[in-house]
């Protein structure tokens, strides 16, 4: 689906969200009458220091002044590999963005990741993954490391690492492979209408508390991390 | 001849041993009170990453990763240390849910403060997927933890840095300190030379790296509020000093820090090198400055005065 077929199917009423150079930002009036922040990266557009300040403004000028959940649709780049974006601390200005929309979620606005395209590394940190609810559309392609790179990096031929991504899914990139961790919470239809999910999404938000381990463990693709946070945190709670 | 063992103090010993070429044990060990340190799952359970075979890879006991409690000037402190040298500290599924297991209990209890020693270079490539997620848990269980009213505060001096996820968690604590060669940084060197070529980062040039990602810029742009020296002492000292200044997380610091970071784009965004934004902040022979010694980098960055834990 296109963004602009996206947007249509989200708000069939109607929008006020504008792309401008890959940054979306705006709001939206739900069939509810709730108000909803809409933001999010479009058309491939690496996440840096200029998109991300913006971004980070735009949940921020919303606290306080409005209510209702925040929408974060994402298809970007990874984040903007450059000097530049470094030299400005662009490690900083990714986890501001971060930082503000898990303020938001754990004081009354709800944060909904709608991933559509693609995304990796950093850039899925910063939007997607810093939401309550990350959810995927069909055809949605992230990616924390593209399989060439992997290639480089493991010295292991394509083929090698394509052989071994169909059994395991820790390393693979892909929208599923990325559900069996438990990081994709639910992928939607896009035959039924968009504003009818997340209408139904919305009414049955889960609970604020990070369940995504727990997720990746009950669909198999995370079987340690659940019960291995669980237990440092019993220790550490014993040892004060 | 060297002196006996029991001849020297911990502090002495602290003083004279570099963050940089320590191990992740012989960093708690020495950060901490003598003694007190007590790990939680330690090596002896062999809790291992379950995927580095897939890879014909060899484990590590610990996962690379050092969590525990134990105590700073007889205070009680959580700590969690990266071992750089194992997969470049790298977050797997195991590295990454003990970090996220302590911060969830320093969140319940709330006025115990947490050390991150990092030393990593970011996602695990070979558990891409679950290192990914363990690293926004992280950054997810780290500002709920501030939230509470714990103070976490990050300590940068390893060899593998802070690169990838690990910048966003760095960037997501309450205060961090920083030395010369703690490198803080989202994309490594080589990933940008590799993707954008070497006319947009020539990852062969030291020097470049260093006053781009290095200690002193971080200190100098007010990312790191303090700059320690590479011993382990200086950074014992850090944490100790950042755990007194750090003040209650709220809404006022996201404010402070959106104002922080658009004021950094108006005033360097133009700036094409390191010694741009030093000579824009009012240095005077700024290329000097990857030379200063540490006392006289610490006095420059101290007058410049930029720091960021109001604003973070």
């Amino acid at each position: 689906m296109t963004l602009d077929e996206i947007l249509s199917s989200l708000f069939p009423d109607g929008h006020e969200v504008r792309n401008d150079k890959g940054v979306l930002l705006g709001s939206t009036t739900l069939r509810s009458g709730a108000n909803m922040l809409v933001l999010g990266v479009a058309g491939r557009t690496a996440l840096g220091v200029d998109e991300a300040i913006r971004l980070s403004g735009h949940v921020l000028r919303s606290i306080g002044r409005d209510s209702g959940p925040i929408l974060v649709l994402v298809d970007s780049d990874s984040q903007r590999m450059s000097k530049r974006d470094e030299l400005l601390g662009l490690n900083e200005f990714l986890a501001h963005l971060a930082k503000v929309l898990i303020h938001a979620d754990t004081n009354g606005r709800p944060t909904i990741g709608l991933l559509y395209g693609h995304s990796a590394a950093g850039a899925l940190l910063a939007t997607g993954l810093a939401t309550r609810v990350l959810v995927g559309l069909p055809g949605a392609d992230p990616a924390v490391m593209d399989l060439p790179s992997m290639a480089k990096v493991t010295k292991l031929s394509m083929e090698a690492l394509e052989e071994k991504a169909k059994s395991t899914p820790v390393f693979a990139p892909g929208l599923s492979n990325l559900a069996q961790m438990g990081a994709v919470h639910m992928t939607w239809s896009q035959d039924g209408s968009l504003a009818d999910q997340l209408e139904a999404l919305l009414a049955d938000m889960p609970a604020v508390r990070d369940g995504r381990d727990a997720l990746g463990k009950a669909r198999g693709g995370r079987l340690k991390a659940a019960d291995i946070a669980e237990r440092v945190r019993d220790l550490a709670l014993q040892a004060r | 001849m060297t002196a006996p063992l029991k001849d020297i103090t911990p502090a002495e010993r602290a003083r004279s041993t570099s963050f940089y070429e320590a191990s992740a044990r012989t960093r708690l060990e020495l950060l901490l009170d003598a003694g007190s340190f007590v790990e939680f799952i330690g090596p002896e359970q062999r809790e291992v990453s379950p995927h580095l075979k897939i890879f014909d890879l060899p484990e590590q006991f610990d996962d690379g990763i050092v969590v525990g409690h134990g105590r700073l000037d007889e205070s009680p402190v959580f700590v969690a240390a990266q071992e750089g040298r194992f997969m470049g500290g790298a977050f797997g599924e195991v590295h990454g849910a003990k970090l996220t297991g302590l911060l969830r209990a320093a969140r319940e209890i709330g006025t115990i403060p947490v050390l991150i020693l990092f030393d990593t270079g970011g996602v695990r490539l070979q558990e891409a997927n679950a290192g990914e997620l363990a690293i926004a848990e992280i950054m997810r269980a780290v500002m709920e933890a501030r939230a509470a009213g714990v103070k976490v505060i990050g300590l940068i001096g390893g060899r593998s840095g802070c690169y990838g996820g690990g910048g966003l968690i760095a960037g997501c604590c309450s205060a961090l300190a920083v030395s010369e060669p703690g490198r803080i940084a989202v994309s490594g060197p080589e990933v940008i030379e590799t993707n954008r070529g070497v006319e947009e980062f020539d990852s062969r040039d030291r020097a470049l790296v260093w006053r781009t990602m290095g200690g002193k810029h971080r200190r100098l742009l007010g990312a790191a509020d303090v700059f320690a020296d590479d011993n382990v002492q200086d950074f014992r000292e850090a944490a100790l000093e950042l755990i007194g200044l750090v003040g209650t997380f709220g809404l006022d610091k996201l404010t402070a820090e959106q104002e922080r970071l658009a004021d950094r784009l108006r005033r360097y965004g133009a700036c094409q090198d390191a010694v741009d934004i030093w000579t824009a902040e009012g240095i005077a022979h700024a290329e000097t400055v990857p030379e200063l010694p540490a006392d006289q980098f610490i006095a420059l960055a101290d007058r410049i005065g930029r720091t960021s834990r109001d604003a973070r």
